[in-house]
């Protein structure tokens, strides 16, 4: 234990604890504006810096390490005005468009001008305005950039792809693709993991949330709207509830009040995939071992972040993705068609909204594989955040409302497919029914979970054996199936540069493109000033939701047994295939597809 | 048809041939860590310069992310993402030559070359840049051309320091 | 004995004893400067009239020519002194070498007429240790430059060259090297001044299999170039010297990070090390003892910042030369997070000769907590422009006048500039303050790497501490916030100075920046980048005020505040100005001495350059 003094009071800290985080054990908190603890720390504000005594300078409280004896002061004149005069410095080339900025009261630069007192600005703006870059799922905004670099270590060294990076030198630099390409122009996923992370309104989700209004007021569009199932396990953050708070039944009904036709749920489409993404696997698994040959390992395709990235950096392993959908895009398909038709409606006459903890969506939803008779599956895609501000904007009073279900018939689902919220969550879902179909047998685990693939590790394996098999499914007798799951483009590449080197032990890997899945999405409401726990926290919430339901396994959904009875057919066939399955694009690693 | 590119103190040869060295350069380096700023170097020197599909190439080669690679290049002022001239003039403006009236050189030459520093002549001949210091503070204010080192310069000899160079020569 | 391969210390000792009896045999060495300095002035062309004189007049058996580094006094090169009585002849000329030859290698006659002319005394010196230029100095760690053939390993070993390393290898081992330079007192000289022994220890104490050595050799100060010219003189000691850290801390690798803009370091550099490499003094088991080193050149791309350590590793690693926070520090985790010890140019060829001579010896020089020697770089308004090596604890007086032979033109003394961008201008009441680290840090400049820049009365200070200003706001890394945009900021007000536009308030609020600049900023640079508008703001307060309040510039430097006007005893009338003046701001009647108008005139200076009877004053 070291023993330091802070602001005159004794404090003990464990070794190699930072000065901030010593202070935090004291009770006092120091202001801060770049680091976001856990993920990054690169002192680069200084906003945080403190009195030392001994030392000629300030130091930086979020990276310099406490030691032992030393005598801090956290909030002395001298810290209070160097405070000032950076966050001055920080400002003076800084657009303070606040009042017509999507981050307004959500926006980590302009709160701590109030923690910080400031009522002048001294020095006169001098922002730079540099052009907005828009592309399908991203939009940065670099004169609203304070260079913290966080979302440069979200994408390079967290999700490893390195599409944006610090250029130039000094008072140039920027935050952005190479040679001031757009995003859209290089091998940019659209995770958004770096909006996530970007305290104010530099990196933000491109906005659909005007035209879901537009829509909303158009009398000749039916809107239909669906929710995928990581946004009920952190919306109610949105609205200051704790993060893990289950808001499953609120939601449907806030988005009711929005005054959607339809309020349905990605999760029947979830247990839609498991069915042809099951069927799919089961395929593929006896192609092989009837010795037909098949590509293996099957890698799940319901990730868009993750599907424009393999396109990206591994074109030639397209052939290992499953040619599912992702969920939503399967459930616009339906709602285009079969719900339409139902109703004796066209495709046209729908408008299909899709609530997401994603960014990527944004994306997925304008690539030309994503229609249907000319008509796109989706029409837009709002985040976790966006339905949040939508809700305050609208006056409901989110925490006052009254729970309900979603609409039927595409709004039940089983548990399985709420933990296609987490990682792992597919690849569970997909084993309680492909285990089932193949043996007649449950799962044979605790709680029909698959513990060796459950938490927020960022690659996990499992094995699972085939023994006493129904006689259809005889090719599996005795196979051990060899799964893993990985979340987070970067953890991703560790299994891919397996399976491009042909040294993949596994039959079937789960990928989610976020560091722990959709819980943890581009689109989520942001991690800053949250629990350290807030993952584990939402993660617990999707467990709790698969664990409340009656159904837990997606071939029990007798919505989904009735959709394939009455329109579809069997998972994979004919009616599917066109539906809900798609193609893939080799873009390569610096997408030459688009000509810049 | 074949182009022959030079694309100033660069190599001579076709784009492909250019293209084709650069790849080879940088692929030698392909697990040697840390090797980015010296592959950047050789294949300046060989492409001249390093546009964006040279640096595609480099950061293919080397495994690094585009970003990075631009990151990399345009931090450092000795990487040029634009053609540059046959010769390269830098005019000291470290604090010595600055105290010894480099300005009055930077003027003059901004004058007789008609382009501002940072810019290269319509001719293609130079590109004129302002160098921190060349170590011969001794000698301020002073200037190079490539590798050549003028001592003393007094805006009266501008003229006939440039003039060799115009026929290549020294 | 050529191209040698030296297995041991005796088989060094056995080259030394070879070459050292060859060059006996010669009546004259000629030490032909091949500084960088003198390169450029042409002294091959001196070197090579020379070399035919002396062929010509069938001296080759008589006069040993050898090209050495800078000899120091690069304001009269090309130069060369002629042994054995240490003649120095500058300002060459090929004829001039012709005439030497004739006259005084064939006719043991001294040319007057070529020696140093000292102007205050009105005479010509011929031998250095006359001339006020060298007979102050101390070289240590200049001691090979001027007098070795760099080019040659074997002349350098003839110089001693390499047996410091056998000594560390064979006698002296890791923990008395590195108490041999605490005892010396040895600071670093790339500018934080940190005590080398204990920098060394604190690598040797450090686990780890794999750990690196590095030479600083970035030299991005403006106005410095004694690293270059060790670098260019001397590379062997530099080797040795990397070696012998290498072997005290346990490293078997080490790298020179060379700026670009050095291209004839580089070359020197690198044969260096291939012969050093053919002679086996690099490589595996190194004269013997079983040490295994080798080192290798890394080339800047443009960067003052990678001067800094931290970021010089970022460098290495092919990074944005970015600094890292410290701590850690570079010994504890530095180049790929090994541990690693960084110094400087000058440093390290400190370490040979103290090896040699003791650290007794070494400590002998200087004052105080500042042991030894250090080189500075002359340049700016003064006479002896060039490179100097003097113990610490000499004053800026004897420095600037007495070796530097005071302003050029005989102008009035008016600041100096110490430690470049990082460091801070002093001026004529600091002249008697010693130098030494712990004096000029006392006055808010800094020893820094050994730039001293002499500026004259026609010097604007405040346009200065614009300069610099721009300088590192150029040079910014752009990491972090007070840098970044504090410089901008900073390098705003200054110019909103010294166009005029500046207010009294504005010096407060440059005042207050600078100092939250330099108490918050991540690196050396941004924490010393506001030391040259605070040590003008405190030394030459009233120039800023005369900008601000007068709008005044009293050194007639920056332009907007200049006060154009016709002195009318010179002026002829000949209406040439206003024929000029792009503002109609010029009047007057023809043969009548003109007059200008200053509330029309718009500063463009047109009339000064189209009087041609120097009659526009401003
Ligand atoms: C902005 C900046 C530039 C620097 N430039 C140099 C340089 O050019 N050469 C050098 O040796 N040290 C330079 N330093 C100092 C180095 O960081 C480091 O302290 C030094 O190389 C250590 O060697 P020494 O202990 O032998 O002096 C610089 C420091 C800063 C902050
Ligand atoms: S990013 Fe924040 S501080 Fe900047 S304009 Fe938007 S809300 Fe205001
Ligand atoms: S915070 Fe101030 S500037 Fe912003 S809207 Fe309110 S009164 Fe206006
Ligand atoms: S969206 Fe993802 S891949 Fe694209 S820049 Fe942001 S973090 Fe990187
Ligand atoms: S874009 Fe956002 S996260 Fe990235 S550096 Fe700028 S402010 Fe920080
Ligand atoms: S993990 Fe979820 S939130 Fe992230 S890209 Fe994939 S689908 Fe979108
Ligand atoms: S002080 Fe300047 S050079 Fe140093 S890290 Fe900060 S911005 Fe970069
Ligand atoms: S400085 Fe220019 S404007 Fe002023 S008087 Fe001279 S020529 Fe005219
Ligand atoms: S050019 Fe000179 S001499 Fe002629 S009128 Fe003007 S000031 Fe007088
Ligand atoms: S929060 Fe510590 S430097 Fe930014
Ligand atoms: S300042 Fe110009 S060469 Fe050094
Ligand atoms: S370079 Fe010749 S004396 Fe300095």
């Amino acid at each position: 234990m070291l023993e330091l003094t802070i602001n005159g009071k004794p404090v003990s800290a464990p070794e190699g604890v930072t000065l901030l985080q010593c202070a935090k054990l004291a009770g006092v908190k120091i202001p801060t504006l770049c680091s976001l603890p856990g993920i990054h720390t690169n002192g680069s504000c200084r906003i945080c810096v403190v009195e030392v005594e001994g030392q000629k300078n300030l130091m930086a409280s979020c990276i310099v390490k406490a030691q032992n004896g030393m005598v801090v002061k956290t909030n002395s004149e001298r810290v209070r005005k160097a405070r000032k005069i950076l966050y001055d410095l920080v400002i003076s080339s800084h657009p303070k468009d606040c009042m017509s900025c999507g981050r307004n009261q959500s926006c980590e630069l302009q709160e701590l001008g109030y923690t910080l007192d400031i009522s002048t600005a001294r020095i006169p703006n001098k922002s730079t305005r540099a052009p907005i870059d828009i592309s399908p799922a991203i939009t940065r905004d670099p004169s609203k950039c304070i260079l913290c670099r966080r979302c440069v270590t979200a994408c390079n060294d967290i999700q490893g792809v390195g599409a944006i990076g610090s250029q130039n030198r000094g008072f140039e630099t920027t935050i952005s693709p190479a040679m001031d390409l757009p995003l859209l122009g290089v091998n940019c996923a659209m995770c958004g993991q770096c909006s996530a992370v970007c305290p104010t309104g530099a990196i933000v989700e491109t906005d659909h949330i005007g035209r879901v209004w537009a829509a909303l007021s158009n009398p000749s569009k039916r809107v239909a709207v669906q929710v995928a199932p990581a946004v009920r396990a952190a919306l109610g953050e949105e609205f200051g509830m704790e993060a893990g708070t289950r808001v499953t039944g609120r939601l449907a009904s806030a988005l009711r009040e929005l005054g959607f036709d339809d309020v349905f749920d990605t999760n029947f489409a979830a247990d839609l995939t498991i069915m042809e993404e099951g069927a799919e696997l089961l395929r593929r698994l006896q192609a092989a071992l009837t010795g037909e040959g098949a590509v293996l390992p099957m890698l799940t395709s319901c990730s868009p972040g993750w599907i424009k990235h393999i396109e990206h950096a591994f074109p030639g392993q397209l052939d290992h993705l499953s040619t599912c959908k992702s969920p939503h895009m399967m459930l616009g398909a339906l709602i285009k068609s079969c719900y339409a038709e139902k109703l004796g409606a066209e495709a046209k006459d729908f408008f299909v909204v899709s609530v997401m903890p994603c960014t990527a969506k944004k994306y997925e939803i304008q690539r030309p594989e994503m229609q249907n008779n000319g008509y796109p599956n989706v029409d837009a895609v709002i985040t976790t955040r966006e339905l949040g501000r939508m809700i305050k904007s609208a006056g409901i009073d989110f925490a006052g409302l009254q729970e309900s279900d979603f609409d039927a018939p595409l709004g039940f689902s089983t548990g399985a497919a709420d933990i296609f919220g987490v990682t792992g969550g597919v690849m569970e879902a997909a084993l309680r029914t492909v285990y089932e179909l193949a043996t007649g047998r449950e799962l044979p685990s605790d709680n029909l979970h698959l513990t060796p693939i459950m938490g927020l590790d960022s690659i996990k394996e499992a094995a699972l054996k085939f023994e006493d098999v129904k006689p259809e499914y005889g090719f599996l007798e005795g196979v051990t199936a060899r799964v893993a799951v990985a979340s987070g483009l970067k953890n991703a590449d560790v299994l891919m540069h397996q399976v491009e080197d042909g040294a993949s032990p596994y039959h079937f890997i789960e990928i989610m493109g976020c560091p722990s899945g959709c819980i943890n999405g581009g689109g989520q409401p942001r991690m800053a000033g949250k629990p350290e726990d807030y993952k584990v926290r939402r993660m617990k919430a999707i467990y709790a939701e698969d664990e409340s339901k009656a159904l837990r396994k997606s071939h029990e959904n007798p919505d989904v047994l009735a959709l394939y009875k009455d329109y579809l057919g069997e998972p994979g066939g004919h009616v599917s295939h066109r539906l809900l399955h798609t193609t893939y694009t080799e873009r390569g690693n610096f997408n030459e597809l688009i000509a810049t | 048809m074949k182009t022959t590119v030079n694309h100033v103190s660069g190599c001579t040869g076709t784009e492909e041939e250019l293209l084709q060295r650069v790849r080879q350069l940088a692929s030698g380096y392909k697990d040697k860590e840390g090797s980015l700023i010296q592959v950047l170097h050789m294949v300046q020197s060989v492409y001249g310069y390093l546009p964006l599909t040279v640096q595609q190439i480099v950061a293919e080669e080397l495994g690094l992310p585009l970003s990075t690679v631009a990151g990399v290049v345009s931090f450092y002022s000795f990487f040029a993402t634009t053609p540059r001239g046959r010769h390269t003039i830098r005019v000291c403006m470290g604090t010595a030559c600055y105290v010894r009236g480099g300005v009055s050189i930077v003027e003059s030459l901004e004058k007789q070359l008609g382009i501002q520093a940072g810019g290269t002549t319509a001719d293609g001949v130079f590109t004129f840049e302002i160098a921190r210091c060349i170590g011969s503070c001794g000698l301020a204010p002073a200037m190079t051309i490539d590798d050549t080192v003028y001592p003393e310069v007094k805006a009266a000899d501008l003229p006939s320091i440039l003039e060799p160079w115009y026929c290549g020569g020294k | 004995m050529r191209n040698a391969i030296i297995k041991s210390p005796s088989d060094l000792a056995a080259l030394r004893d070879a070459i050292r009896t060859q060059a006996s045999t010669y009546k004259f060495t000629v030490y032909i400067c091949g500084g960088a300095g003198c390169v450029s002035s042409r002294c091959d062309k001196v070197a090579e009239a020379l070399r035919a004189a002396v062929d010509s007049a069938g001296l080759s058996n008589d006069v040993r020519l050898v090209v050495t580094g800078c000899i120091g006094l690069c304001a009269h090169g090309p130069c060369m002194v002629v042994d054995p009585d240490g003649v120095f002849y500058g300002d060459l000329t090929p004829e001039k070498a012709w005439s030497i030859a004739d006259r005084h290698l064939r006719g043991g006659e001294l040319v007057q007429e070529l020696c140093y002319f000292d102007t205050d005394r009105g005479e010509y010196l011929p031998y250095m240790k006359d001339i006020g230029f060298f007979s102050e100095q101390v070289k240590i760690a200049l001691r090979n430059c001027g007098r070795v053939d760099f080019s040659s390993l074997e002349d350098v070993v003839a110089h001693d060259g390499y047996f410091a390393l056998a000594k560390v290898l064979t006698d002296l081992g890791r923990e008395r090297t590195a108490q041999e330079l605490i005892d010396a007192g040895l600071r670093g000289r790339g500018g934080a001044g940190f005590p080398t022994g204990v920098k060394w220890q604190s690598g040797m104490n450090q686990p780890g299999d794999q750990k690196y050595i590095i030479c600083n050799a970035d030299e991005g100060d403006p106005g410095a170039f004694m690293d270059r010219s060790v670098l260019e003189g001397d590379p062997h000691s530099v080797i040795e010297a990397l070696a012998i850290g290498g072997y005290v801390i346990g490293a078997n690798k080490g790298y020179v990070y060379v700026r670009a803009e050095y291209p004839l370091a580089v070359d020197r550099l690198g044969k260096a090390l291939d012969d050093a490499r053919a002679a086996g003094l690099l490589g595996s088991d190194i004269l013997g003892a079983g040490f295994d080193f080798d080192i290798e050149i890394r080339i800047g791309a443009g960067a003052f910042v990678c001067g800094e350590e931290t970021a010089l590793i970022n460098s290495i690693e092919g990074k944005r030369g970015e600094p890292r926070q410290k701590p850690p520090f570079p010994f504890q985790s530095g180049l790929w997070g090994c541990p690693t010890i960084i110094n400087n140019v000058e440093t390290l060829a400190n370490v040979p000769a103290i090896i040699l001579n003791g650290a007794g010896w070494f400590a002998s020089y200087g004052v105080g907590k500042s042991r030894g020697t250090k080189v500075f770089a002359l340049a700016g308004d003064i006479v002896n422009s060039g490179i100097i090596e003097i113990p610490m604890g000499m004053t800026l007086r004897t420095i600037i006048f007495g070796m530097g032979g005071g302003m050029k033109g005989g102008r009035a003394f008016k600041a100096v500039q110490s430690g470049g961008p990082s460091g801070g201008c002093l001026t004529v009441a600091h002249l008697d303050v010693s130098v030494d680290y712990e004096s000029l840090s006392a006055m808010g400049a800094i020893m820094g790497s050994g730039g001293l820049i002499a500026m004259d009365e026609n010097t604007c200070l405040v346009d200065t501490a614009r300069f610099f200003m721009e300088f590192v706001q150029d040079e910014s890394c752009g990491h972090c916030v007070p840098c970044r945009s504090g410089t901008k900021r900073m390098l705003e007000l200054l110019l909103k100075i010294t166009s005029g536009r500046g207010a009294p308030e504005d010096l407060e609020e440059l005042q207050e920046l600078a100092v939250i600049v330099g108490q918050t900023a991540m690196c050396g640079l941004g924490q010393t980048a506001p030391n040259p508008v605070l040590t003008t703001l405190r030394y030459f307060k009233d120039e800023y005020l005369a900008h601000v309040v007068d709008k005044q510039c009293p050194a007639h430097v920056c332009k907007a505040l200049r006060i154009y006007a016709i002195d009318p005893d010179k002026c002829r009338g000949c209406a040439a100005c206003a024929a000029k003046c792009p503002a109609g701001a010029i009047s007057g009647v023809i043969r009548q001495p003109h007059s200008i108008n200053t509330d029309k005139c718009v500063k463009c200076g047109v009339c000064s350059d189209a009087c041609k009877f120097d009659a526009v004053v401003c």
